[in-house]
């Protein structure tokens, strides 16, 4: 059945079960590839996208359960000043291997950053111990976010 | 894994060198057109020009320039992660006297004449081999392009090519100060004959080899736009999910698809001998389709497999003597002469990789032709084996080689392509076919189990004076590259254990082939090392005990003939704080390695819980990996590398009930997390020494430091991995 939802502030119509992951829906119906899969369980974070500013696992979340609520993916994250300086640091400390766990580090980095813009090594610990990264970037990762959380709103094109 | 030239320091190991690698060498040869240890360029890399544009300049497989100035360096393996698209263009850069801001580069297509791993034999990214095979050869190929611009400037202005140089992109005269950029001199360049000679910079003038650069790959890894295999785009794609039999070796008895087929979206159910196939117009459906069949499988021959039943096997078969791997002096002698005697064995389970990016593959045959997309290690492989399931000519396929979300070994293998191709042929359109995690880690191909017996014995200063290390395993060469198993063993299954560090009079190393039943056996990170490393670091770990010293003394005392061992011991030693005393329940453990052609040093410290658990707190890391290309990289794979082994240390294995795999995603198969990780401080010796491998030898040092760790914190000596904390309750 057919349903309308907001991604990065563009409406789609999409006409697929209800019960279909919102990941798939971004991946293979909308071709936004940025959003990764990773186990299907919610147990690594690969798939992270933000639904009303708050990060959750696209791979779980059927997309009979959007609604109207907003959606951001990584594709957008970097219209947003957490996005942006998340990306930024990012890119400043070299965090990223292989990349491909990384769409789904900087949204649960990014959230973190809005809700909290000087997050504690254990606020750190809490936020991102759902994202897995197999090739090891965790000591950059947190790095990124403490510089991050210190440095101001980078320029546009500071990305 | 394969070739390592530069690692044999000591005496007895430079007059010993085992022959396997020789061997493999001339496998090499044979296949990769007799362009092995000599780093001249072959006469295939003389202008490549296929893919030039007519007036670029393109005077060999690796460098294009336009004549817009556009440097474009193709980079002959791939990127997972390690950096070697950044790396392999520093190498041309800094002979070619370009900016690496001015660089672009792009992966090199299938092409064995001019992009063969001189390490390997084939086009194939692994084994910690791509520094160390293209080092001389990117170089070279640099040098050669910046000889001949400088000719063609020379040529302009008809002045002597030694009155130029060449500097940022551009040749000056340097008497007139006239310059010409390389985009002016490229058509010009293109018609010169390519130097057979060419100077290379000596090291003390690199100016780019050797600053930690910033990585080229890593902007469109920040906002999504990076494409790996899994986010190939083809017109009229379908996506396809699979399940193969669940037991290794069974075959598919029947599936009824009547309630997969009504499910939305879903289009066809494929059927193989051994598998099924739902392929639908989104991944989601395709998931739900093959949750509704009904699939009966016939298990076949392992329908009752343990991994009990395999190590019981294991443990039988390692009894008797294998074959010799290595010999030097006379070890019965020495050990029935010894003051003291110790005998261990030791243990390692059968591993998945788990590389983030879930294995896939997207194929569209047609009658004429086929085109593959995926992210693969071994692109000319690759090829070949879809050559060979359709039946086409490899000629007539084209492998579109994508970023790897992760390889780790995993990627080395072909099977996955195979399956996607099978399926492709049932499928009246292009499809990719995506593993579930569940898929992926029930049908990976697994770092084997080792079982391994060590016999030592010590003089009565407790010195050892015997050492005899008999390696039970699969052998993973024997059917990845079946001719360098020669005499019954091959080069990488004894990595680690036939040359070590060490200065050991009496030794022997022997293998015991066992080639498990029921479960398929591949390379994983660290691949040789990552078992024999864990076994000699642990068991020199032993005899320092049993002697009563010092394991960082004990270990000095035989290093005496391995300098550059020595160095990177003492310096872990003296940045861990070693000599400081630890409270009660804490230890630090050290090991040390040569391999790769990178000596490295690890000292762990953990402390131990009274209900046994374990928190690795820090891990201090010396390494001596020659000239060091990337410091950048260089430190980021040696965190990657140490916390790929810290989950082979104290979670992971993968075992066997009723010839199913039990694990089956990261809830029982976990991976690290950002809150378990230790500080690791990376230190990394200066030195001008060829560069050595650096994707591995953090993942093989990392778990014997830290059950040399928990045996110091404990008293307790873990011979197993994973690690049971439930051991070490207090």
């Amino acid at each position: 059945m057919p349903f309308t939802i907001k991604v990065n502030n563009v409406q789609h119509d999409v006409d697929v079960d209800g019960d279909i992951p919102l990941l798939w829906v971004l991946r293979d119906v909308l071709g936004m590839t940025g959003t990764k899969f990773g186990c299907g369980m919610a147990l690594c974070g690969a798939c992270t996208v933000h639904m009303n500013g708050t990060p959750i696992r696209s791979c779980i979340t059927p997309i009979q359960s959007v609604g109207d609520a907003p959606v951001t993916t990584i594709e957008a994250i970097g219209e947003t000043p957490a996005g942006q300086k998340i990306q930024k640091a990012w890119l400043d400390l070299e965090v990223i291997q292989c990349g491909y766990c990384q769409s789904g580090q900087i949204m649960s980095a990014s959230a973190l950053l809005a809700s909290n813009p000087n997050p504690s090594d254990s606020d750190i610990d809490a936020a991102m111990s759902g994202n897995i990264c197999r090739c090891g970037t965790y000591v950059r990762i947190r790095e990124a976010i403490k510089q991050a959380a210190q440095g101001s709103v980078a320029s546009p094109q500071g990305n | 894994m394969l070739l390592d030239k530069n690692r044999a320091d000591t005496d007895e190991a430079k007059s010993e060198l085992n022959l396997s690698r020789r061997n493999f060498l001339r496998v090499g040869a044979a296949a990769g057109g007799g362009l092995l240890l000599s780093f001249a360029l072959p006469s295939a890399f003389a202008r490549m020009g296929a893919s030039a544009a007519d007036g670029d300049f393109a005077p060999n497989g690796f460098i294009r320039i336009g004549q817009d100035g556009r440097v474009t360096v193709i980079v002959p393996q791939v990127e997972m992660g390690q950096g070697t698209f950044t790396s392999f263009p520093m190498l041309v850069a800094e002979e070619l006297e370009v900016d690496l801001a001015q660089v672009e580069f792009e992966q090199a297509p299938p092409n064995q004449a001019l992009y063969v791993n001189q390490l390997v034999g084939f086009q194939a990214t692994g084994g910690s081999t791509s520094i160390r095979a293209f080092y001389q050869p990117l170089r070279q190929a640099g040098a050669t392009a910046r000889t001949m611009l400088i000719a063609a400037a020379a040529a302009t202005w008809n002045v002597d090519p030694a009155s130029c140089r060449a500097e940022k992109g551009s040749v000056i005269h340097t008497p007139t100060g006239r310059k010409l950029g390389y985009g002016a001199l490229a058509s010009k360049a293109a018609t010169l004959p390519v130097p057979e000679k060419v100077a290379l910079k000596d090291p003390k003038d690199f100016t780019l080899i050797g600053t930690p650069a910033k990585r080229l790959d890593t902007p469109a890894k920040v906002n999504g736009t990076a494409v790996y295999g899994i986010d190939a785009k083809v017109p009229g794609m379908k996506i396809g999910t699979v399940a193969a039999c669940p037991v290794f070796g069974g075959k598919l008895k029947s599936a009824n698809d009547s309630q997969a087929l009504a499910v939305k979206d879903v289009l066809q159910v494929v059927k193989l001998d051994d598998a099924v196939a739902v392929i639908a117009t989104n991944m989601g459906a395709a998931k739900k389709g093959l949750a509704a069949l009904e699939i009966e499988w016939d298990a076949g021959p392992n329908a009752k497999l343990t991994t009990a039943d395999i190590v019981a096997d294991m443990a039988e078969v390692s009894k008797v003597a294998g074959v010799i791997a290595f010999n030097r002096g006379d070890v019965a002698k020495a050990l029935s002469g010894a003051s003291q005697k110790l005998e261990a064995i030791y243990e390692l389970p059968f591993l998945a990789h788990t590389t983030m990016e879930p294995i896939n593959c997207t194929v569209d045959v047609r009658k004429d032709g086929c085109d593959i997309w995926v992210g693969t290690q071994v692109i000319g492989r690759a090829q070949a084996v879809a050559a060979q399931v359709t039946g086409l000519p490899p000629e007539k396929v084209v492998v579109h080689n994508h970023l790897l979300g992760g390889g780790f070994g995993r990627r080395l293998e072909v099977d996955f392509i195979a399956r996607a191709v099978q399926i492709a042929k049932q499928v009246d359109a292009p499809v990719k076919v995506v593993w579930s995690r569940e898929e992926d880690i029930q049908h990976d191909m697994y770092r084997p189990y080792f079982y391994d017996r060590l016999q030592a014995g010590l003089d009565a200063d407790g010195m050892p004076v015997g050492w005899n290390h008999r390696i039970c395993g699969s052998s993973i060469i024997a059917r990845w590259a079946p001719p360098a198993f020669k005499d019954g063993f091959d080069f990488d299954t004894v990595d680690g254990a036939v040359e070590p560090p060490y200065s050991l009079p009496n030794m022997r190393v022997e293998y015991v082939r066992h080639e498990p039943p029921g479960i398929p056996t591949a390379f994983w990170r660290s691949v040789g090392p990552s078992h024999n490393v864990f076994v000699v670091e642990s068991f020199i770990d032993e005899l320092a005990a049993a002697a009563k010293k010092d394991p960082v003394e004990y270990r000095r005392a035989l290093l005496g003939k391995s300098p550059r061992a020595l160095a990177v011991l003492n310096l872990a030693a003296e940045k861990s704080g070693w000599e400081q005393a630890l409270p009660q329940g804490s230890g630090r453990g050290v090991s040390v390695q040569n391999v790769f052609g990178t000596y490295m040093a690890q000292v762990a410290e953990v402390d131990v819980a009274k209900e046994g658990s374990v928190k690795v707190k820090r891990i201090t890391c010396a390494l001596d990996c020659g000239i060091a290309i990337n410091p950048n990289t260089i430190e980021a794979q040696v965190q990657s590398a140490i916390i790929y082994g810290l989950s082979a240390a104290l979670y992971d294995q993968i075992t066997l009930k009723d010839g199913r795999v039990e694990q089956s995603n990261f809830h029982d198969y976990p991976a690290p997390r950002i809150n378990e990780i230790p500080v690791i401080d990376v230190h990394i010796v200066k030195s001008n020494e060829p560069p050595g491998g650096m994707g591995e030898p953090g993942t093989s040092a990392l778990p014997p430091a830290v059950t040399n760790a928990i045996f110091a914190a404990t008293g307790v000596r873990l011979r197993k991995l994973p690690i049971d904390t439930s051991k070490l309750k207090t």
